[in-house]
C-alpha cells in the first residue's frame, strides 16, 4: 500500500525527534498516518473485546434450543415511538396448511420493551466468577419472549449469541494457530538465515516441499482421521495443530529473508567490531529491528488461518457441533434447501468477512510501517 | 532452454515420490485398516461377508505384512494402471475419477484463463490511474474478494439465483446431459455452465494479482527509461504496454506455481457446494466414509496436478525471462 509511504520532506519538520526515537516509535507515528488501518485497528479490539465476553454480548444462551422456535428471521429493534422508545416487535408463528411449514409474520400489535444492561440467562466472566447481566435484555423476561436479532436455526438457537460465541472460537484458533506457526517459523527460519550453509539448504528444500503441496487436501484428509469420538477440547488443539503444520512455512522465508538482509547491516556489524556476543545480537539488536515484520506477518496470517478453520468446519472435517465457531454455523447453510429457506444462515459469513477485512488492514498498515527508515 | 526443462523433468520423479509415499501416510491414518471397518460396515448393514473373500482382499493389499511392503504393492499396482476398487462405491477408482479428473482441469484452466484476463487489465488501470475513483473502488473490491469465503460467494449467488430468479445454479451439466456421453451439445451446456464456478473461483485470485501486478506497475513507472521514451515521442499506452507491463508481468508468471494446485484444490469446496462433477466432493465424500484407497488417490491427484502446475510456470517463467534460464541451465 502505497499510501502510507512518509515524504522524507514531511519528517523534516521534526527530524530531531526523529533522529532520537527508538524503533517502536517511529513504527507507531508511520502507522498512525494510515487511517484506514488506525480505525481498523479499533474494530479488531472490539472483535477482540466479544471473543473475550461473548455473553455480555449475547441475548440468550447459545445451547438453548426452542422446537417451536426454528428458522425465526431476525428481529429488528426500534428505538422511536412518538418519541424515544426500545422495543422490538414479537413474532407470531403460523402454520402453512398445504405446507405444513412454520411462516413467521411480525406482529405490531405487540410491542416487545428492551433495556441495556439488563438480567437475562447467567454467563461466566472469563470463566472466573458468573454474571446475569447483558448489554441487550428484555425489560420483562417473565412474560416476553426472547428476541433473537439474527433469527433461529434448525433447533431455534439463537444465532445472534451463536456468532457472538463463536468469534470466541473461530479467532482463538486463529490466534493459536498464527502463534504455534510463528514459533516454529521464526525458530526454523531464524536457524535457517543465521547459520546459512547446509542447514539453510535442508529447511529450505522442506520449505519449498511443503509449499508446493496443496494444503486443503492434506488438511481434510488430516482432519478426517481424528478420532470422531474425540472431546471438543481435544478436537480444537488437533484442528489449531493441523492449521499451523502446515502454514508456518511463509512466516519462517519471512524471517530468513528479513535475517540475510540485517546480517549485512551496518549496526550488527558495529555490533559485531564491538565485540559483542552472537546471542547477544541476534537478541539485542536484530530481533527487535525484527519484531515489527513479524508482527506485520502474524497480523496478516491470522485472517488466513480463520477462513481455513471456516473451510474446514463448513465441509464438517473441522470442529464439530457442540463446538460453536462460525464456520460450525455456516455448516447448517451447506445446501441450496436451507439458504433459500431461512437465508439469514449465511449471516456468520458476515462476521468472518468483517473480521478478515479488518485484520487485512491492520496488517497491511503494520507492514506499511514496519519499515520507518524507508 | 531444452536444458533447463528436462533439469525440470528430472525432479518430477522424486517429487512424486515423495507425494506418494505422503499419500500412503494419509491412507493409513486412520485407526484400524480398511477391510476390518468395511467388513463392520457390511456387518451393521445386515449382509455377512464370506472369510474367504476377506482373506483374498487382505492378500490383495498385503495387510497381513508391513507397511513399506503395502505401500511398493500399491505403487506396483498404480504404475500398472490398476488403481483398485472404490469399496464405497463397488467400482473400479480410475472408473470413477476418470471423467471427474477431466472436467475439474477443465474447470480449472477455465478459472485461470478468467483471472488473468481481469486481472491484467485492472491491475494495469488502476497502476496508470492511481488514486483515481476506479482505483479506490478496485482496491475495496480486492479488500472483500480476499475476506470472502470462496463457499460464501457460491452461497450469496446460489441464493440470489433461486430467491430472485427461481432458478437453481448448481452442477455442471442440465439434467438430460448429466449422464451422457460426450457430444457437441453436451459441450455446448457445459460452456453454459461452467462460467459461474470459473467467476466464483477466480475472484479471490483476480483480486490478488491485480494487487500484485499493480504494485510491480508502480515500481517500473516512475524509472527514468519511461522518460526518456515519453521524451521521444512514443505514445502513451504502448509505452506502457510494451516496457513496464512486460516487467511486471514476471512476478505474475512466478505466481502461477502456486496459484494453479490453488485453484485446483480451492475448487473442492465450491465444487461441494454448487454440486459439481468434479473430483473434490468425490474426496469429500471418501473421507467421510473412509474409502481411504479413493481417498489417497485423490490426494495423490491433486498433488499430480500441483506438480505439473508448479512446472508449467516455471518453463513458462524462463521462456518469459532469460536470466532465469541462463542462470538454472
Amino acid at each position: 500500500m502505497s499510501t502510507a509511504t512518509t515524504d522524507p520532506e514531511e519528517l523534516v519538520d521534526f527530524d530531531d525527534a526523529v533522529l532520537v526515537a527508538p524503533n517502536w516509535k517511529l513504527v507507531w507515528w508511520r502507522f498512525k498516518k494510515h487511517r484506514l488501518a488506525f480505525y481498523s485497528g479499533f474494530i479488531v479490539i472490539l472483535i477482540v473485546i466479544i471473543a473475550a465476553f461473548p455473553g455480555f454480548f449475547s441475548t440468550q444462551d447459545p445451547y438453548e434450543s426452542a422446537t417451536r422456535g426454528s428458522f425465526m428471521p431476525p428481529q429488528g429493534i426500534h428505538i422511536w415511538d412518538k418519541g424515544p422508545a426500545f422495543y422490538a416487535y414479537a413474532a407470531i408463528g403460523k402454520r402453512n396448511q398445504t405446507t405444513l411449514k412454520m411462516e413467521w409474520v411480525v406482529d405490531e400489535e405487540t410491542k416487545v420493551p428492551l433495556r441495556l444492561f439488563g438480567r437475562g440467562y447467567e454467563w461466566e466472566v472469563l470463566g472466573l466468577f458468573k454474571s446475569n447481566i447483558h448489554l441487550l435484555a428484555l425489560r420483562n423476561p417473565d412474560v416476553d419472549k426472547p428476541i433473537h436479532l439474527l433469527g433461529t436455526d434448525r433447533l431455534g438457537r439463537d444465532q445472534w449469541s451463536r456468532v457472538l460465541y463463536g468469534t470466541q472460537v473461530s479467532l482463538s484458533i486463529g490466534l493459536l494457530a498464527v502463534f504455534l506457526s510463528t514459533v516454529i517459523g521464526i525458530f526454523l527460519g531464524g536457524i535457517s538465515g543465521y547459520f546459512g550453509g547446509l542447514t539453510d539448504m535442508i529447511i529450505q528444500r522442506m520449505i519449498e516441499l511443503l509449499q508446493s503441496i496443496p494444503p486443503i487436501p492434506i488438511w481434510l484428509a488430516l482432519s478426517a482421521s481424528l478420532p470422531r469420538t474425540w472431546s471438543v477440547t481435544q478436537g480444537y488443539i488437533a484442528i489449531t495443530a493441523i492449521l499451523a503444520l502446515i502454514t508456518w512455512t511463509g512466516l519462517a522465508r519471512e524471517v530468513r529473508g528479513r535475517f540475510l538482509v540485517l546480517r549485512e547491516e551496518d549496526f550488527v556489524v558495529a555490533a559485531k567490531m564491538s565485540g559483542c556476543s552472537r546471542m547477544r545480537i541476534v537478541f539485542r539488536h536484530m530481533v527487535p529491528t525484527l519484531s515489527s515484520h513479524i508482527i506485520a506477518a502474524v497480523t496478516l496470517a491470522i485472517p488466513v488461518m480463520i477462513i481455513n478453520e471456516t473451510f474446514l468446519s463448513f465441509l464438517g472435517l473441522g470442529l464439530r457441533p457442540p463446538a460453536i465457531s462460525w464456520g460450525v454455523l455456516l455448516q447448517e447453510a451447506q445446501n441450496l434447501q436451507s439458504v433459500a429457506l431461512a437465508p439469514w444462515l449465511m449471516l456468520p459469513g458476515v462476521a468472518v468477512i468483517v473480521t478478515v477485512i479488518a485484520l487485512n488492514i491492520l496488517g497491511d498498515g503494520l507492514r506499511d510501517a514496519a519499515d520507518p527508515y524507508h | 532452454m531444452l536444458a533447463f526443462i528436462l533439469k525440470r523433468l528430472m525432479t518430477l520423479p522424486l517429487l512424486m515420490f515423495i507425494f506418494s509415499v505422503l499419500a500412503f501416510i494419509l491412507i493409513q491414518a486412520p485407526p484400524g485398516d480398511f477391510v476390518t471397518s468395511y467388513v463392520a460396515e457390511l456387518a451393521a448393514s445386515g449382509s455377512s461377508v464370506d472369510q474367504l473373500q476377506i482373506d483374498a482382499l487382505r492378500q490383495l493389499y498385503g495387510l497381513d505384512q508391513p507397511a513399506y511392503m503395502q505401500y511398493f504393492k500399491w505403487i506396483w499396482r498404480m504404475l500398472h494402471g490398476d488403481l483398485g476398487i472404490s469399496l464405497d462405491f463397488q467400482k473400479p477408482i480410475s472408473e470413477l475419477i476418470g471423467q471427474r479428473l477431466l472436467l475439474t482441469v477443465l474447470l480449472g484452466v477455465a478459472t485461470l484463463i478468467f483471472t488473468f484476463a481481469v486481472a491484467l487489465p485492472i491491475g494495469i488501470f488502476s497502476a496508470t490511474r492511481q488514486y483515481s475513483f476506479l482505483d479506490y473502488f478496485f482496491t475495496v473490491f480486492n479488500y472483500v474478494g480476499v475476506a470472502t469465503p470462496t463457499f460464501m460467494t457460491a452461497l450469496i449467488l446460489m441464493w440470489l439465483a433461486f430467491s430472485q430468479f427461481g432458478i437453481t445454479i448448481t452442477g455442471l451439466f442440465s439434467p438430460e446431459f448429466a449422464d451422457e456421453s460426450w457430444s457437441w451439445a453436451r459441450v455446448i451446456d457445459l460452456s453454459k455452465h461452467i462460467w459461474l464456478p470459473m467467476v466464483i473461483l477466480g475472484l479471490d485470485g483476480t483480486a490478488r494479482l491485480a494487487r500484485i501486478l499493480r504494485a510491480n506497475l508502480l515500481d517500473e513507472l516512475n524509472k527514468p527509461y519511461m522518460e526518456m521514451a515519453r521524451a521521444k515521442g512514443m505514445p502513451e499506452w504502448r509505452l506502457v504496454l510494451k516496457y513496464p507491463v512486460r516487467l511486471a508481468l514476471n512476478p505474475l508468471v512466478s505466481s502461477l506455481g502456486w496459484y494453479l494446485p490453488l485453484i485446483f484444490s480451492g475448487s473442492l469446496i465450491v465444487a461441494t457446494v454448487l454440486n459439481l462433477p468434479t473430483i473434490g466432493p468425490l474426496l469429500l465424500r471418501s473421507l467421510i466414509s473412509q474409502d481411504m484407497f479413493l481417498a489417497g488417490t485423490i490426494v495423490l491427484t491433486y498433488f499430480g496436478l500441483a506438480v505439473i502446475g508448479t512446472l508449467l510456470s516455471d518453463i513458462l517463467l524462463a521462456w518469459l525471462d532469460p536470466r532465469i534460464r541462463m542462470e538454472e541451465a
